[in-house]
């Protein structure tokens, strides 16, 4: 019988031996091999997601080119694929809108954006700082239907209200690129503010000290030194930003209306080219008809777009990173 | 003119917070006076006043659940092969590139892949209406016998029709009597043998007596769906809208872990390899225990994020009236965003009160996810040194 006071001590050590290296290279190489495996095959997925993405949009694009021809599609300035005698297949429309909300939310969006990101890292005290970034983490948090409703019942209003107030009629309908677009600025104004401050908090101190040093304004500082230094990283946000404005569908599916035409007027309502993919795929449209097969053709274009953006915002966030590490 | 410009910027600072603000009391204003438990406890409904939101809201929860199942462990995973294994060469940096440009795919565009991948299965096994696999579901060919109640007979397939003779045995839904008096159906069938009457014949309708004609093809087929019923294509079920919600949030996982991973010291890695641990031990006992307080605030942050999508769940085209909770993972269902833009899109005033009601829960089960982190946070957030 082992005493008591010995019964722990050879627990732990046969726990440590149990638990330790396995003495047996093979053993060992397995399982480091196995888990490996696994680890590159979970990786693996991401490519494969892509790749099922290209793949699936690709072949169904050229399904509905064999029904519309590309050039039409490419080029056509009239996007009516439900009624009328003659439908038409002209993807400008829903770009035209798509950039139109982007362009609203962008006004509204990357200026303030920009500035509070300033004001958080430059000007804040800490004690408003921390009231202020949980804030903005409760504002990026909101699920983008809410955001819709939101458009629908404030914005739009007051939105009417000031256009009757400016122009003495009622510019403003029911549903307006430029509410949708407000709304979708709110949406997008948490990602800017915090990767911008993230980008200024990045700029080394020395910069700062240096400028200080040869007598400039807190002012002085911040816009014409750290600014310009952060100036990559903020474009990566604005990017990224645009990216979220472009892809977003439940706001502009409520908020933006349902006519696809080609306007630059915010008080217009137009159709997104998400918003039309929500309209296909809610409606009852046959699953073999071509305004069915369009709305892959046009998740291609949007796919496309989306693509390039994040690709550039990437590529300059990665100049951005190489300069101070 | 300095502190003109600070002034300025706390001005245009404050615009976000006064955004949130009127958001949140809008919300409230005319959200508020609908809240109440019938309103979770009730079905959708055409009435506005009968509506609830009991089918949305436990649909988010179980396709929340689906998608964390299994996009945490694939996006830990690939976080960890990218921080703690991969080589540092070209076909990295693609990966690398590669799920930072899915984190900027928009989510319809996952809805699109959701939809041909799990709804359809790329049309491999027959439409969705009628699967060409199914697992361990039992399948019953449903009649109406004399009395008007259905009558099941278990079959193999969805194509076999039983030839039924008198003496047959069918299987008839309990039915108790409720304390008001109403007729509660329970989920019990039970056996009955079946007569078969002819059609020229005098008969009293009752149990079990079906006529001559009604035997020849039977209405329609059901299936009793245990929980690990599972059918190829899975068509608009809970399985697929989870999987499909683990694809869009799948890119944020692996890039929040990732940067859990970065935070965690070079010291702590080289001190465990140093005393003899392998890479492998280093990252199950080291690296990842470092780590996890902060893969599980960005894993929930994702979770927030799934549970707020409503794109994808509208392309794969679900049911937008459900009266049932999900019981298996090929049910039907609907989730809280899409019930919400469903009220929120219609033009009656009534409905955008519902909406508005239905957004407070919604912000209600996020408050409650992110509660939740910031727990696991705390419990598991211990000092690196």
């Amino acid at each position: 019988m082992p005493t008591a006071s010995q019964q722990p001590e050879n627990q732990t050590l046969a726990e440590l031996c149990g638990r330790g290296r396995p003495r047996s290279v093979i053993l060992r190489s397995f399982q480091e091999g196995t888990v490996r495996g696994l680890l590159v095959g979970c990786a693996m997925f991401s490519i494969l997601v892509t790749t099922l993405i290209i793949g699936i949009l690709a072949y169904e694009t050229a399904r509905f080119l064999q029904d519309v021809s590309v050039v039409d599609f490419l080029t056509g300035l009239e996007w009516n694929p439900l009624l009328g005698a003659e439908r038409h297949f002209g993807i400008w429309p829903l770009i035209v809108g798509t950039l139109l909300v982007t362009l609203v939310a962008a006004v509204f969006a990357l200026p303030i954006g920009l500035v509070t990101a300033i004001f958080l890292s430059e000007y804040a005290p800490p004690w408003l700082r921390a009231i202020l970034k949980p804030i903005l983490e409760v504002l990026a948090g909101i699920p983008t239907v809410v955001y819709g409703f939101f458009a629908l019942i404030v914005i739009t209003p007051a939105l009417q209200g000031l256009g009757r107030l400016v122009t003495g009629e009622n510019t403003f309908g029911a549903y307006s690129a430029g509410a949708a677009g407000i709304a979708v600025g709110i949406m997008i104004l948490p990602i800017v503010t915090s990767l911008s401050e993230d980008a200024i908090r990045a700029v080394p101190k020395g910069l700062r000290d240096g400028a200080f040093a040869l007598g400039s304004t807190k002012f002085d500082t911040s816009v014409k030194v750290v600014v310009p230094a952060a100036l990559s990283g903020i474009m990566a946000s604005y990017l990224l930003a645009i990216t979220r404005a472009v892809g977003e569908t439940m706001i502009v599916a409520l908020a933006a209306g349902g006519l696809a035409q080609m306007t630059v007027l915010p008080w217009e309502q137009v159709q997104t080219m998400t918003a039309y993919m929500v309209q296909i795929f809610l409606g009852d449209a046959p699953a073999t008809g071509v305004e069915y097969k369009s709305s892959f053709a046009v998740a291609g274009v949007l796919f496309l777009m989306t693509f390039l953006l994040t690709f550039a915002g990437y590529r300059i966030l990665l100049r951005f990173r190489e300069e101070y590490e | 003119m300095d502190r003109a410009f600070a002034i300025i910027c706390l001005g245009i600072t404050l615009i976000a917070v006064l955004a949130l603000a009127l958001l949140l009391a809008s919300i409230l204003i005319a959200g508020f006076p609908g809240l109440s438990w019938s309103f979770i406890e009730r079905y959708a409904s055409r009435i506005p006043e009968q509506a609830g939101i009991k089918a949305p809201l436990f649909g988010s929860i179980w396709v929340a659940s689906i998608c964390a199942i299994v996009a945490l462990p694939v996006g830990v995973a690939t976080a960890v092969y990218l921080e703690e294994f991969a080589a540092k060469n070209r076909f990295t940096n693609f990966l690398r590139i590669n799920i930072s440009n899915l984190a900027g795919v928009p989510s319809i565009v996952y809805g699109i892949l959701g939809l041909t991948l799990f709804v359809r299965m790329f049309g491999l096994f027959g439409p969705i209406q009628n699967p060409a696999f199914e697992i361990g579901g039992e399948t019953f060919a449903i009649y109406y016998d004399s009395t008007g109640e259905p009558l099941r007979v278990p079959v193999t397939s969805r194509n076999e029709t039983p030839s039924l003779t008198t003496g047959s045995i069918g299987y008839i839904q309990d039915v108790l009597d409720g304390p008001d008096g109403e007729l509660i159906f329970t989920n019990n069938w039970v056996p009955i043998p079946l007569t078969i009457v002819n059609v020229d014949t005098e008969f009293t309708p009752a149990y079990g007596v079906i006529s001559a004609i009604d035997v020849v093809e039977p209405i329609d087929y059901e299936i009793q769906k245990p929980w690990y019923y599972v059918q190829f294509p899975f068509g608009q079920t809970v399985l697929a809208g989870g999987l499909t919600l683990m694809l869009v949030v799948l890119p944020v996982v692996i890039i929040s872990s990732q940067e859990a991973l970065r935070s965690v010291p070079r010291s702590l890695r080289a001190g465990s390899m140093a005393m003899g641990a392998t890479r492998l031990q280093t990252v199950f006992r080291v690296t990842l225990p470092a780590s996890i307080p902060m893969i599980m605030t960005g894993a929930i942050l994702a979770m927030s994020r799934a549970i707020g999508e409503a794109a994808p769940i509208l392309v794969l085209g679900v049911a937008l009236f459900i009266t049932d909770v999900p019981q298996s993972l090929m049910d039907a269902f609907t989730v809280l965003p899409m019930q919400i833009y469903n009220w929120t899109s219609r033009p009656q005033e009534e409905f955008r009160a519902l909406a508005a009601t239905g957004i407070i829960v919604l912000l209600v089960v996020l408050l409650a996810f992110n509660a939740i982190a910031v727990l696991i946070r705390q419990k598991f957030s211990r000092p690196l040194q």
